[in-house]
């Protein structure tokens, strides 16, 4: 009697469920044959919905029984009228399906931002893709487009700002030369390393606390595309000539300072050809528009490869600039960062004491006008692999030369 | 008379370029790369009716050794209207390189025994890596590249080896191994990187001759 009481008590208790909030698991532990048979008979009441991970089968098996909220007062009390003894394995199921749900949402968080290897060379579809989800991965982080290239492939820049209106800004561009791969590369590890660094590194967070970054890590996008597709050794753009078959200007020779004078060749052909009139190159002119309608640019750093070198303007002439002693000093500071990850050493001097002479470059534009913090960095090696630099080397170059640029940047904040 | 240059500028790092393709030439092969580790002190000397000379002590290392390093001092004589011939180098090694007589026999061993003559191309590839049985491949084209540039090179120009292009190997009936190749050197002042035939002919116990196609 007492029996068939209950179970129409748990007749009752059945119902429709969506999710698992109150849910128990109960781990049953029949004594005997009989108490087996009871939870069998449990067990083939189909309306309580009891959903039984091990079914009863004999006196030695645990019996686990997941149990709809509703029903679970019901079969507790028909368990222990029937002195069968059981155990709460689970409280609330919910709880731990939701647990569970946010542990794989975290790991799967952590698979996403680990899923983009900085240590290997990747195609530009890829490299702006890994752009999208940073940006999206950081409320502070924006992707916006500067321009496009000749072959109209978007100019897209990083934009690291936690506020304000038009802060002191620092800029920093990768693959103005685009076999120059190990730069493109660092130029995204170190993104990601700034964006990860807010919050947790005392300096990161206080430069984008006072400042914005604005990041280009592809400068030269089809340039980049022809390494990729065709020649590996290509440097210029891909513009068409007027008046000739070669194809392509040295974007830092195109730039408005000292254009057109020596250390640029006007041949067409030439890899350091110059281009018919300064900012010719959309990619440069899209740079140059962009600075000038921000106003508010404190830094200007560039990266190249290869040499290991850290220079300051000029380099369209041999004379030093204003600020030399200044420049010269972060530069000497800035290489000694450099240097003490890994014992790498970066020469550090003018343009063109150190390197060559050389008209219409990046950084030399951006001295002249008024960005007094203009560095060109020229990363790994110093000629052994040269432009092709063997990809366990990325993430090496890029932590070594963030080391610099930060000191550099702490400068400029400062 | 001898003018003391900063070994971080250029005039002294293009003339340092050059002693280490004449030593790559001299004292490289299959079983040893050189490089330069550091330029250590570069004096420069104007000589009337003759040319530019550059005194330089170098340190250098082996890429294959490079817990040592050995140093060197070099003289290089650019000679004046330098369009037509080759810079001047005198070498003079201190210490002792590793012995690559093994590496070197190995080598030979292992190409002797080809049944089909090797060919191989884009050394280093796009993403920078080497085989590791091209390697000793790489390092005699480093051995030939050193001697293009120290042939042509001149104070204007600073050459390094960009890539291999393309490497046949060439059967010979006597004894040296014939290696034809087709180099990328990449020249920093025009920036231009240019392709250039070179063939080695190397054998372990006479080292490396060079002759252009």
């Amino acid at each position: 009697m007492k029996l068939i009481l209950i179970f129409s008590a748990l007749i009752g208790a059945s119902l429709c469920l969506e999710t698992f909030v109150g849910h128990q698991v109960l781990r049953i532990k029949a004594k005997d044959e009989e108490e087996v048979k009871q939870l069998q008979l449990l067990e083939s009441l189909e309306h309580l919905e009891l959903d039984f991970w091990i079914n009863p089968s004999a006196p030695a098996r645990p019996v686990d029984v997941r149990i709809p909220a509703a029903s679970v007062q019901s079969v507790k009390a028909f368990l222990e009228s029937q002195g069968i003894d059981y155990s709460i394995l689970i409280e609330d199921l919910q709880d731990v399906l939701d647990k569970e749900k946010q542990d794989m949402a975290e790991s799967a968080q952590r698979q996403r931002s680990s899923s983009f290897d900085f240590g290997a060379y990747h195609t530009l579809d890829d490299i702006n893709e890994e752009l999208d989800h940073l940006a999206s991965e950081y409320s502070f982080v924006e992707k916006i487009q500067i321009g496009e290239s000749y072959e109209k492939r978007p100019l897209y820049v990083l934009k690291f700002s936690t506020g304000g209106s038009n802060r002191p800004a620092i800029w920093l561009d990768a693959g103005i030369h685009s076999r120059e791969w190990v730069t493109q590369a660092s130029a995204l590890w170190i993104a990601n390393k700034i964006a990860s660094d807010y919050g947790t590194d005392a300096s990161v967070t206080s430069l984008l606390d006072k400042m914005d970054l604005f990041l280009l890590p592809v400068t030269n996008p089809d340039g980049f595309v022809y390494t990729h597709t065709s020649n590996r050794m290509w440097r210029k753009t891909r513009s068409k000539i007027p008046g000739s078959v070669c194809v392509g200007v040295d974007p830092n020779r195109n730039w408005d300072a000292g254009f057109g004078g020596p250390g640029a060749s006007n041949n067409p052909c030439s890899d350091s050809y110059h281009g018919p009139s300064a900012n010719s190159e959309v990619e440069v002119k899209s740079v140059v528009d962009f600075i000038k309608n921000h106003g508010n640019f404190k830094a200007f750093l560039t990266l190249h490869s290869y040499s290991q070198l850290l220079m300051y303007p000029y380099g369209y002439k041999c004379t030093r600039p204003d600020d030399y002693a200044e420049l010269e000093s972060l530069g000497r500071a800035a290489a000694s960062s450099i240097r003490s990850l890994y014992g790498t050493t970066f020469q550090v001097g003018t343009i063109c004491k150190t390197i060559y002479q050389a008209s219409g470059g990046s950084i030399d534009w951006s001295y002249d006008n008024g960005i007094k913090y203009s560095f060109a960095f020229e990363l790994r090696d110093t000629g052994r692999y040269g432009f092709l630099l063997p990809a366990s080397q990325i993430v090496p170059a890029a932590k070594e030369t963030w080391l610099g640029l930060k000191k550099i940047m702490e400068h400029v904040r400062d | 008379r001898a003018m003391e240059l900063p070994p971080s500028h250029f005039p002294a790092a293009r003339a340092a370029a050059v002693a280490v393709g004449y030593l790559r030439y001299l004292r490289g092969g299959p079983g040893r790369g050189l490089q330069l580790r550091e330029l250590r002190r570069a004096r420069r000397q104007d000589i009337d009716d003759v040319g530019h000379k550059y005194y330089l002590e170098l340190e250098l290392e082996d890429v294959l050794d490079k817990d040592r390093t050995v140093s060197c001092t070099a003289e290089v004589l650019y000679p004046l209207g330098s369009q037509t011939s080759a810079p001047d180098v005198q070498v003079t090694v201190q210490g002792e390189l590793r012995s690559t007589e093994e590496a070197d026999q190995e080598f030979y061993n292992r190409i002797r025994s080809l049944q089909k003559e090797l060919v191989a191309e884009n050394i280093p590839d796009s993403h920078g890596n080497v085989p590791p049985e091209l390697e000793p491949i790489h390092l005699l084209a480093w051995v030939a590249s050193g001697y293009v540039i120290w042939q042509n090179s001149t104070e204007n120009t600073n050459f390094h080896l960009a890539q291999v292009k393309h490497v046949q190997q060439v059967k010979r009936s006597d004894e040296d191994l014939q290696f034809d190749y087709v180099v990328l050197l990449h020249e920093m002042v025009s920036q231009e990187v240019l392709p250039w035939e070179v063939t080695v002919l190397w054998h372990p116990r006479r080292g490396a001759r060079v002759s252009r196609s």
